[in-house]
């Protein structure tokens, strides 16, 4: 494994890797739960708390932790930082809690984090998962804000529920539908292919992935 | 087989260690699980029942007080049976103005068009008529499914009219004391709560009945 920098532990998960636009992981909850700001924010925090929660002991107890019995303890792990997340979620803010239904539960099987402890924090320090955790973290809030706000502006003419667009505007009640999130995720994918396409076309702009740059021939 | 393998193995790990692992990350994921749950469940109960008591003053129209009645086999009775607990119970309400009854509030569900709707309703047995209905869960589409709740006209008419319901598109209106106008586009939501108000006064309106014989 080639070693990272602590910056770029915490970055990568944010955009160059981020875990629902690149790496297409997470996308139920990205489709089902983004048709408000604020739904997105809740569901990207419940996951936040999770993903930190969960490195966090996996990389701490990686040591005890046979390899034959990894995959169900870290499942046990997650499954235990989520059923506190849905505890507390309803606790504090239930109306939110009422909207996200059953998906906070299905955190448990969101494959991001199962992904981010098999091949992050139980091989990586504490420190390193937990900045990996963060940025993974705040990339899927981050992917997650981007879906929320454009379907609950356009859906509702809202954002977190000011009106913005004004009472003339006729929401697009499509986009707050479950088509609409399938239709958002794959504009903002293509707009996202298209930007990279032009960077590539245009040498020097283009910020080579270090295995790239660094010359691949010698491997 | 032959030929170069796989990397040799690491000497198996003894099966006691694969049990204490999992059984240690089950304790203590238990034991996390249990703390939290005793911190939240009070505020999440109180919650609860909170909005459903605004939810009985909202559908019997604003009553002084209510009284909570356990469904006890075909009876209705103030105190549940010794032994029972209130939630194995069905309940109803029963709202009062000063010492004047007003009404029953009465909490059902049924499937809708996307999911259970959950709603409670004001009853009037005196004059068998609904006073109130406000839908307590759903997932009805948006902006269709979702006027059971949110357009005020249809939700106003549920503000005097006669039990059994009848649903009708406003077209076929004639002015009969049971018709509910249904809202275009959203016929099987719109069935769903007249449904749901017919069918749990089928259900409890004979005992209700006979409990006002014995009110005075």
């Amino acid at each position: 494994m080639r070693a990272t920098t602590p910056r770029q532990d915490l970055l990568r998960g944010m955009w160059n890797e981020n875990p629902v636009l690149i790496q297409m992981l997470g996308l139920c909850p990205a489709l089902a739960v983004t048709n408000s700001v604020e739904n997105s924010i809740a569901m990207g925090l419940a996951t936040f708390f999770v993903l930190i929660g969960s490195s966090l002991l996996v990389s701490t107890f990686k040591r005890f932790v046979p390899h034959e019995v990894r995959i169900s303890t870290y499942i046990l792990i997650i499954a235990t930082f989520v059923t506190i997340a849905d505890m507390l979620l309803e606790a504090i803010v239930p109306t939110v809690h009422k909207a996200l239904g059953a998906f906070v539960a299905l955190i448990v099987v969101n494959c991001m984090i199962l992904g981010r402890q098999e091949a992050f924090a139980s091989k990586r320090p504490v420190g390193r998962s937990l900045l990996d955790a963060a940025g993974t973290g705040v990339g899927f809030i981050i992917a997650l804000l981007m879906m929320g706000a454009i379907r609950e502006v356009l859906g509702a003419g809202t954002f977190l529920g000011i009106s913005v667009l004004g009472p003339h505007f006729e929401p697009w009640v499509i986009m707050i539908l479950p088509p609409g999130g399938f239709l958002t995720l794959g504009v903002i994918l293509l707009f996202l292919s298209w930007i990279e396409k032009r960077r590539a076309v245009r040498p020097g702009v283009r910020d080579w992935p270090e295995g790239v740059a660094s010359g691949q021939k010698a491997a | 087989m032959t030929g170069p393998g796989p990397a040799p193995r690491q000497p198996d790990v003894p099966a006691a260690r694969l049990l204490l692992t999992l059984a240690t990350a089950g304790a203590i994921a238990g034991l996390l699980i249990v703390v939290v749950f005793q911190r939240t469940q009070p505020t999440i109960q109180a919650y609860k029942a909170e909005q459903l008591r605004l939810a009985v003053f909202e559908v019997l129209g604003g009553p002084d007080r209510f009284d909570t009645l356990y469904v006890v086999g075909a009876t209705l009775e103030r105190q549940v049976p010794a032994g029972g607990s209130p939630e194995s119970h069905e309940q109803v309400y029963a709202g009062y103005a000063g010492d004047r009854f007003v009404g029953y509030a009465i909490s059902a569900g049924q499937p809708g068009f996307q999911d259970m709707v959950r709603l409670i309703f004001g009853y009037d047995p005196a004059r068998g008529t609904i006073i109130g209905m406000k839908v307590l869960e759903s997932k009805e589409t948006p902006g269709l499914g979702d006027k059971i709740e949110k357009d005020s006209s249809f939700v106003a008419q549920f503000g005097n009219v006669t039990a059994p319901l009848v649903g009708i598109k406003s077209r076929d209106a004639t002015g009969d004391p049971h018709e509910v106008d249904m809202i275009t586009g959203a016929t099987i939501s719109s069935k769903t709560v007249i449904n749901t108000i017919n069918g749990a006064l089928a259900r409890l309106g004979p005992l209700l009945a006979a409990r006002m014989a014995g009110v005075p």
